[in-house]
């Protein structure tokens, strides 16, 4: 073989190699979700056994289990219930202030837009003590509901952000128009405005929605009953009985709830990336 | 089309006075998402400062002033030393690995090559899925006797099952365990902003580089480098605050141990804060996060401005 052959083909190979190890890297703790919960106990606890695949025929024992024995239902509707009404905060106070925002005049918008966006970078971990507190004065300790009440104070920062991008992309002359046309001000927003930013809606509430999904710290600090766990607490933390570890049971809880989460983000990944960048490359 | 005459002499609604005005509509219009920040995070993160300068307790829930005296406390223990450096290690560690990774994927993403899509589809999953989901799945992958990594090594005949590592259980393998989850979770985002920034390079400047003799290091570290810098730093700004601040990952995988190698700041606070009671020193040891996080946002601002130019 003359040597540029061998060379090319070298090149090739280890290319592919380095495609395999990102993609083994990456898919790897997720095929052992999804081995771990279709094995029998029998099949998983045994070191003799060769751990990659089945050594006992599958089963749904761990499923059956999760749904039946376990709170795992309800943990489901709870983040559903969670994430709806966290979005519906959210649309109703982002939507108005971004389209403000973006309409401002002068530096103003820019600043107060910054100004909030700022706000999603204070952390869960400065923020809980304090909000445990508010919390109790509320009355709502222990309940899902205190989860509600908080996880807007970081989504509606980020999808204010988001969502003043998309109003800046919309000439200002079509609601202008509109407005020459009779339409109020208020009524170039809501018949304009916000069915041209469909799409970025679409966006902020699938957003509202993972983030909501994927938030562990407040609702670890705020809800101790297993009844009013959100699934991913209820899945990492009550699965565990004393000092063991359900492991078949765990890893199809995490298996169900991380489904919907990655096929979302796999959707909506560029316009996520472009609202925490701010379009710093232009 | 309706005629334009028909329109223009509607009856005024009672609230036209406000729905016309651009100012008060405008104030109107902030003001919810403005309250609910100021209300929500404004207003406890001055209740935390004031926490850490008083002798609160949930046992005791007073408000007296006792000065820096919790700061001195937490100070003079040599735990807390230790959890600051930890915290540092975990932050800087994770970071670090994640970029490497980050900028290698990146390389490797930018060829294209059969089956791509799905490929970025399933590299983006370490990011996408609940962090607390992910990580109780490393943390069966580490379990002390039911290991696949300690299997796979084994097998291998690289280690015999008698000295196989205890990844959770020995300190500096703790923290290293814990360093490789961080990093996973955000090599897909470090990927994802390095090709971002990568695409938005002009392709006409790299062609002129090229012609004037440039080869691939010179345009990789003498243009792309450069002109990616912006958004890469505001990258790597998240991952820093999302890790500095973090206690997911530590609270699942190693509870801090053993004998505390594992304790970071966010773990610590809500340790003291939360699970003991002592509100004042657990905040007083989350607001030693402060100096970190202004000096990011000092930075995120600067480079968020730069997008005006």
């Amino acid at each position: 073989m003359p040597r540029a052959t061998v060379a090319k083909a070298a090149q090739e190979t280890s290319f592919y190699a380095a495609v395999a190890f990102f993609f083994i890297l990456a898919a790897f703790p997720f095929y052992w979700m999804v081995i771990t919960s279709f094995k029998t106990d029998a099949d998983l606890y045994n070191v003799a056994h060769i751990p990659f695949w089945f050594n006992d025929p599958p089963t749904l024992k761990h499923f059956q289990y999760l749904f039946h024995e376990t709170l795992f239902a309800r943990w489901l509707l709870n983040s559903l219930v969670i994430g709806i009404c966290v979005v519906a905060i959210t649309l109703v106070t982002a939507l108005p202030a971004a389209y403000s925002l973006a309409r401002m005049t002068g530096k103003n918008g820019e600043a107060l837009g910054i100004g909030i966006f700022l706000t999603y970078l204070v952390p869960p971990t400065l923020l809980f003590l304090p909000l445990s507190r508010v919390i109790a004065v509320l009355g709502l300790q222990n309940s899902m509901w205190s989860l509600v009440l908080v996880y807007p104070t970081f989504t509606i920062p980020f999808c204010t952000w988001l969502l003043m991008g998309f109003f800046k992309s919309i000439p200002p002359e079509i609601e202008e128009a509109a407005i020459v046309d009779g339409c109020s001000l208020f009524g170039a927003f809501i018949k304009m405005a916000l069915p041209l930013s469909l799409p970025g809606i679409l966006t902020v509430v699938i957003f509202t929605f993972t983030l909501t999904l994927q938030e562990f710290v407040y609702a670890l600090t705020f809800i101790s009953s297993s009844a009013q766990k959100p699934i991913t607490l209820g899945v990492a933390t009550d699965l565990i009985r004393g000092d063991i570890f359900y492991w078949g049971e765990i890893m199809a809880g995490a298996l169900i709830a991380s489904i919907p989460v990655a096929i979302a983000y796999n959707f909506f990944l560029d316009n996520f990336i472009a609202g925490i960048t701010g379009g710093a490359v232009k | 089309m309706v005629a334009i005459a028909e329109s223009v002499p509607r009856p005024a609604s009672r609230f036209r006075f406000i729905f016309d005005r651009r100012d008060v509509l405008g104030a109107i219009f902030v003001s919810p998402a403005i309250l609910y920040v100021l209300l929500l995070v404004g207003v406890p993160f001055l209740m935390a400062v004031y926490y850490s300068v008083s002798a609160y307790t949930i046992y005791d829930p007073s408000w007296r002033f006792v000065g820096m005296a919790n700061f001195e406390q937490i100070l003079e223990n040599p735990d807390f030393r230790h959890t600051l450096s930890n915290t540092f290690i975990f932050t800087f560690g994770s970071q670090i690995l994640g970029l490497i990774l980050g900028k290698f994927g990146a390389l490797v993403l930018l060829r294209p090559f059969p089956g791509r899509k799905l490929v970025r589809a399933i590299i983006i999953l370490p990011f996408a899925v609940p962090v607390a989901l992910a990580t109780v799945a490393w943390q069966w992958m580490f379990d002390s006797l039911y290991s696949v990594i300690n299997w796979t090594m084994i097998a291998l005949g690289l280690i015999d099952r008698a000295n196989a590592p205890n990844w959770l259980g020995n300190p500096d393998l703790a923290m290293l365990s814990v360093i490789v989850v961080n990093a996973w979770r955000f090599f897909p985002f470090a990927i994802v902003i390095f090709l971002a920034g990568i695409t938005a390079v002009p392709q006409d400047v790299l062609d002129a580089a090229t012609v004037d003799g440039a080869g691939f290091w010179r345009r990789n570290y003498q243009i792309i480098v450069p002109m990616i810098l912006p958004i890469v730093a505001i990258g790597l700004i998240f991952g820093i605050v999302f890790t500095f601040t973090d206690l997911s990952i530590v609270f699942l995988m190693t509870m801090g141990g053993p004998i505390g190698a594992t304790t970071v700041l966010g773990y610590s606070g809500f340790q003291t804060g939360i699970v003991s009671g002592d509100v004042s020193h657990g905040a007083a040891i989350s607001l030693f996060m402060l100096p970190v996080l202004l000096v990011v946002v000092v930075l995120m601002l600067r480079f968020i401005k730069r997008r005006e130019i």
